[in-house]
């Protein structure tokens, strides 16, 4: 049960990752359905980047730092998918592109770009398997807490996890922070809901968009690292991340636009995908059933809460339009 | 007590194209009081306070600030010289609340909304606002957003408050209140100007008022050396001839008939009450009345577009001599019971038209589902465009050119032309010659005058009184979404149009109580 | 107050225009040049990546699409052109919903139950029925199927406003896992279904891509007319430019909405079965590959014209394999496909705001703000 719970908890956070970097995204009023794509980015840069850090260290775990090596992979991580962000911001505030247009064909490239820096990767390591094996450094991910192995089911649940996944449920709660409480999130707010009024209330709209976007889009691209560096234990298969991104705009949705719902939904989410562990009665194909639920379940949320109207369920109101300002 | 000057304007001159919006206006306001300015719809009230505001940057010009020049380019350089002003759109986020919009966008340091909403309730004391800081915007009337506003200007330390037409949207008992309200900021030495064009409340609450007529300043008078009629002159000015044609109505018969009508509108607002009239054929029927009075929501309850709470709306059709009831019908339903009614919307872009079709295609807008085929008939919307185009002189590349590349003047005149080519029995027309030149409006008061003559009741919603007194049979005015009076076009002035325009809800209701 | 604030802001370099008179050839060679400059860009990339000359590579770009005609085979060709029609099939799709505004991203997943909907028939009446009745079933359940797929988000969309680009994505991953469940079933173990002999649409010759890429054009030409000369295509432009004129004319908003993702989802789950009964003649998760995505790009970048998308999704199916050539050729990755892809999009979309919008440097100072 325990290990059931850690196991829908691992799956859950590159989602989270993936849900709060659109949550911000989205609260500046621009959908961007690039994340999936993002996501594949911030994996593969990580990748690139820990690789390169290992063979400089000629493959041999003695010579790797354990902080470089935790944070070379991150911080290309980081600047690779806001790059993509940076792209998206472009083209959709700068430009005033459509804003789904861009984003999908961000995702197609987003994941052109992560295959194609995967497959040459793995004809680098010349391995018998489709794969990047980066065993060393996802143990540094790895490391656990102190006492996760003394505590039992505690140590388990709460102590034994990689520490991008508890950076996620900081950030996750820290991105909540911002949103309600902080001048910072009250504008961005203002921004995505009515960017007129923002402008003329002096918030440089501009500014906040490109800045939401690239924020957004950076955490997002942690969720592929973290799946590389500790659920596949450092290695890279292309398609492996597979689905998750779109999992992750779904999880928005059910999160209400709240990144500290979002933590719940994802761990629900990782619930639900992992349901073949669970429902192992139930045979595979019922559980592919399963696996449908978190959509299922999503449609659900987004019917009802435009059913009922509730204006704080509601996406941003300026959500998907671009705002020209001589446009009143 | 010396008076001292808060803002002092000299000789602004703002132009919009070709459009003088504010010519060689000199005005001031003085501390501790509050100044009415007085003006018709179009008059140049709202541009000349929006340069004062930052929104628009006058081409000639300037403003003083406590007697020093001031050069203000956006809101914010406005609440750097203590200015604030309360636009008739409100400016506020929905899904926020009032102590949210308020601190919006302002860097103070520490971000705290608790300390915020203590300073408001403060303010809001001091002045005596009735407002929950903790509400949110969505949840709140007109009036409460209207607080916001105010209190939002208030808190970033305005001592010089602009509010638009504060009151079009309030009832009498938030009217009051709102004018408490402003009294005791004016004993607080805060100067006030408010734009309106009710005269009940010029009089009522300000000092001094100065009147704007067609961009121009004509003038200030101190409010208790003056009266109604003074000021009803120095707004509307003396009758200007426009020499348009008006035929004897020739045996006019009803054709429309309106009982007790009444309408609210999305957002729970009373915008019609106990409306009642009749429109003949073979008359032009005015609608005089201050924008945003009802005129819209009449025409479109009458057209099937607006949600009648009470009331009849009834069409006597003269092929058959049926009675038709068309109240809670929609606009196709109407069509289809045979009631030839062509309507000419305010909104010619977002409603009359389809900017980005052209003009053959925007024919066939009402017309394009007879006959039974599955596809449209470009034929007979092309002859009718050509026509349309020769006959009105529109000025157009070809019949193929999307509406919205048109001058303002040839999109009006497309959209009436279609209208008036169904052959309407009744034919509504919402401010019809609006930013349209000297020509073009003379073409459609002449397509007015054509119809009428064939027997069509048309009914004219227009604002130039001038015009108005000049074309129509009988002019009918809207105050405040009743009826302040049916007057013959004939003998009318344009001092009593006036003088029932301005009559507010706030004072009929008073004639009722008494 | 502080006294600085009385100089004169620094005005904005320049502002931008909305602007309206761009000509259509104007606007048209604004597009061409971004895709050529795309395509350079591509051309460029590729070059750095393969060390082969500029030339040569867009001559394998060429060769990996129309190549071996010299040979005499056209299996390239037509399989060129098959790719080309079923993505021109999703994009036509489409089309009537985005001209609606309404935001159809849902394309993948109507698709995929179309197809399901064709391999149950295959599979479950393929000896039971004549073989002109089953087509026809197939033919009605994979309409009807796709048709289901659209209509739910646009009941919701007309009733509640329910935000129809998040409710039609979600219905993708939906359509995905049923498509997983049924190949666990039918395929048991091995989870995959092996292509079913009952039911292929016919052949013309023996050329088994013909028939769809013939339906697909005639599909193009059909919603070509359907748009621009039908009494629907008509309420379809009124509702997307202005439902306050859709209403003001008479036009039930809700019953075009309704209506016209009918017409959408059906066409997807028309796509779905050339796609299973005429190509596949079985059915994975990934029978529609994501075309259903790029669809919308292509139909956005068509301008809502079904001829322009004919060459658009010709453009894009080019390039996948093209650079597919290009990178099996050179030793790299497929994938370099959809990079080329994602770039020539995101340029001509990205172009869009040049034919929009102008650029005006300020010479002179006057406002700061208009």
């Amino acid at each position: 049960m325990i290990s059931y719970i850690c196991r829908a908890i691992l799956i859950g956070v590159p989602m989270l990752y993936g849900a709060t970097g659109e949550i911000i995204t989205e609260k500046s009023g621009h959908l961007n359905l690039g994340i999936p794509g993002i996501m594949y980015v911030g994996a593969i840069s990580g990748v690139t980047g820990a690789f390169l850090y290992e063979n400089a260290c000629g493959n041999v775990l003695e010579n790797m730092n354990p902080f470089l090596s935790v944070l070379i992979p991150f911080l290309c991580s980081v600047i690779g998918s806001a790059l993509m962000g940076l792209i998206y911001s472009f083209f959709t505030v700068t430009l005033r592109a459509n804003q789904n247009v861009t984003g999908l064909a961000l995702t197609t490239f987003g994941i052109g770009l992560g295959n194609f820096f995967g497959a040459s990767l793995i004809k680098l390591v010349d391995s018998d398997l489709p794969s990047v094996a980066l065993t060393k450094t996802s143990n540094f991910f790895c490391t656990k807490l102190p006492f996760a192995d003394d505590l039992g089911w505690f140590g388990e649940l709460f102590l034994s996890f990689d520490f991008l996944t508890y950076l996620s449920i900081i950030i996750a709660i820290i991105a909540s922070v911002i949103l309600s409480k902080t001048r910072v999130g009250l504008n961005l707010r203002a921004v995505g809901e009515n960017p007129a009024t923002a402008d003329a209330a002096g918030i440089n709209v501009t500014k906040y968009k490109y800045l939401a976007t690239c924020i957004g889009s950076a955490i997002a691209g942690l969720g592929g690292l973290q799946y590389v560096m500790a659920y596949a234990n450092g290695s890279w298969s292309n398609d492996a991340f597979g689905d998750r991104g779109w999992m992750a705009i779904a999880l928005v949705i059910f999160a209400l636009w709240k990144p500290h719902m979002a933590i719940l939904g994802a761990f629900l989410f990782g619930a639900l995908c992992n349901a073949n562990v669970y429902a192992q009665g139930l045979g595979v194909e019922t559980q592919e059933l399963f696996k449908m639920l978190p959509y299922v379940v999503t449609i659900i949320v987004l019917v009802f809460t435009s059913m009922r109207k509730k204006r704080e369920h509601q996406p941003p109101a300026h959500l998907g339009l671009s705002y020209f300002r001589e446009e009143r | 007590m010396e008076k001292k000057a808060a803002i002092e304007l000299k000789n602004i001159t703002k132009t919009f194209g070709k459009v003088v919006a504010n010519k060689n206006v000199s005005l001031t306001a003085y501390r501790g009081e509050i100044l009415s300015i007085l003006g018709e719809n179009g008059s140049g009230k709202t541009t000349l306070m929006n340069m004062i505001s930052g929104i628009y940057f006058p081409d000639e010009g300037q403003i003083f600030v406590d007697g020093k020049e001031a050069v203000v380019t956006s809101p914010k350089d406005a609440y750097n010289y203590k200015i604030g002003m309360i636009h008739q759109h409100f400016k506020l986020v929905d899904v926020f609340t009032a102590a949210e919009n308020i601190v919006l966008g302002i860097n103070d340091g520490k971000y705290n909304l608790k300390q915020s909403t203590k300073k408001i309730r403060e303010i809001c004391d001091k002045f005596g606002f009735d407002l929950d800081p903790e509400k949110k915007i969505y949840t709140m009337s007109v009036s409460e957003k209207q607080t916001v506003e105010i209190v939002k200007v208030l808190y970033r330390g305005a001592d010089i408050l602009i509010l638009d037409e504060p009151t079009a949207v309030l009832t009498p008992q938030e009217i009051k209140k709102l004018f408490d309200v402003l009294r005791r900021m004016r004993e607080d030495g805060k100067s006030i100007i408010i734009i309106t064009h009710k005269l009940n409340e010029v009089m009522e609450l300000s000092d001094r008022v100065a009147v704007l007529r067609k961009g121009e300043y004509v003038g200030s008078v101190t409010t208790a050396q003056t009266n109604e009629n003074e000021l009803t002159e120095m707004m509307v000015g003396k009758k200007i001839s426009l020499n348009i044609n008006r035929s004897e109505p020739k045996n006019p018969t009803d054709r429309l008939i309106v009982k007790g009508l009444e309408c609210v509108n999305r957002s729970g607002v009373k915008v019609l009450s106990d409306v009642s009239f009749t429109a003949r054929g073979g008359e032009i029927l005015g609608i005089a009345g201050i924008a945003g009075s009802g005129q819209r929501e009449l025409l479109e309850a009458i057209a099937g577009l607006q949600k009648v709470n009470s009331g009849e709306i009834t069409y006597l059709n003269p092929k058959t001599n049926s009675i038709e009831n068309l109240r809670d019908k929609t606009p196709k339903q109407i069509r289809d019971l045979g009631v030839r009614l062509s309507f000419v919307p305010e909104d010619r872009l977002g409603m009359g038209l389809v900017a980005n079709m052209d003009i053959t295609d925007n024919m066939m807008l009402r017309s394009y589902r007879k006959g039974k085929s599955m596809f449209l008939h470009r034929k007979a919307p092309k002859t009718l465009a050509e026509k349309i185009v020769d006959e009105l002189g529109v000025v157009t590349p070809s019949v193929s050119t999307p509406v919205r590349q048109l001058s303002g003047g040839n999109i009006q005149k497309v959209l009436v032309g279609r209208e008036i080519a169904a052959s309407p029995k009744v034919l509504m027309v919402a401010y019809p010659v609006r930013g349209l030149d000297i020509n073009s409006s003379y073409t459609i008061f002449n397509l007015l005058n054509e119809q009428k003559e064939k027997g069509v009741a048309v009914v004219f919603v227009g604002e130039d009184l001038d015009a108005l007194i000049e074309l129509c049979d009988r002019i009918m005015v809207i105050g405040s979404g009743r009826i302040t009076g049916i007057v013959d076009g004939r003998t009318a002035t344009k001092e009593e149009l006036g003088i029932l325009m301005t009559k507010s809800r706030y004072e009929s209701e008073g004639d009722k109580n008494e | 107050m502080s006294k600085t604030k009385t100089v004169h802001k620094r005005e904005p370099l320049f502002h931008l225009v909305k602007r309206d008179d761009m000509k259509w050839w104007q606007a048209w060679l604004v597009r061409i040049a971004a895709i050529v400059v795309a395509l350079l860009l591509v051309g460029f990339i590729s070059m750095l990546l393969t060390k082969e000359s500029f030339f040569t590579i867009y001559e394998t770009m060429y060769r990996g699409v129309f190549g071996k005609l010299e040979t005499g085979s056209t299996v390239m060709l037509w399989k060129y052109l098959q790719k080309t029609a079923i993505l021109l099939g999703l994009s036509l799709a489409v089309t009537p919903a985005f001209k609606m505004k309404f935001w159809n991203c849902g394309a993948e997943g109507q698709a995929l139950v179309g197809g399901l909907a064709s391999m149950i028939c295959m599979i479950e009446l393929g000896d039971v029925l004549p073989y002109p009745a089953l087509i026809l079933v197939i033919l009605l359940s994979s309409v009807v199927a796709g048709a289901i797929w659209g209509v739910i988000p646009a009941i919701f969309k007309a009733q509640y406003n329910t935000n129809e680009t998040l409710f039609t994505l979600m219905m993708n991953y939906v359509a995905t896992q049923i498509v997983k469940y049924y190949l666990y079933i039918e395929g048991g173990g091995s989870n995959k279904i092996n292509p079913v002999a009952e039911g292929n649409l016919p052949m013309i010759g023996d050329n088994k891509y013909a028939l769809n890429v013939i339906i697909i054009l005639v599909i193009t030409i059909l919603m070509y007319i359907y748009l621009n000369y039908s009494k629907h295509g008509y309420e379809i432009t009124v509702v997307g430019e202005s439902q306050n004129t859709a209403r003001y004319v008479g036009i039930n908003v809700k019953k075009v909405i309704i209506r016209t993702m009918i017409v959408s989802g059906a066409l997807c789950g028309l796509v779905g079965m050339l796609l299973v009964a005429g190509t596949d003649h079985s059915i994975d998760t990934n029978t529609v590959g994501g075309q259903g995505f790029t669809a919308i790009m292509v139909s956005w970048l068509g301008q809502f014209n079904p001829f322009i998308m004919v060459l658009m999704s010709a453009l894009v199916i080019f390039l996948n394999l093209g650079s597919a050539k290009v990178a099996d050729n050179c030793g790299l990755n497929s994938s370099f496909a959809d990079i080329a892809v994602g770039i020539v999009i995101l340029f001509v979309v990205g172009c869009e705001f040049f034919i929009r919008y102008s650029i005006k440097f300020h010479h002179t100072k006057k406002e700061a703000r208009v």
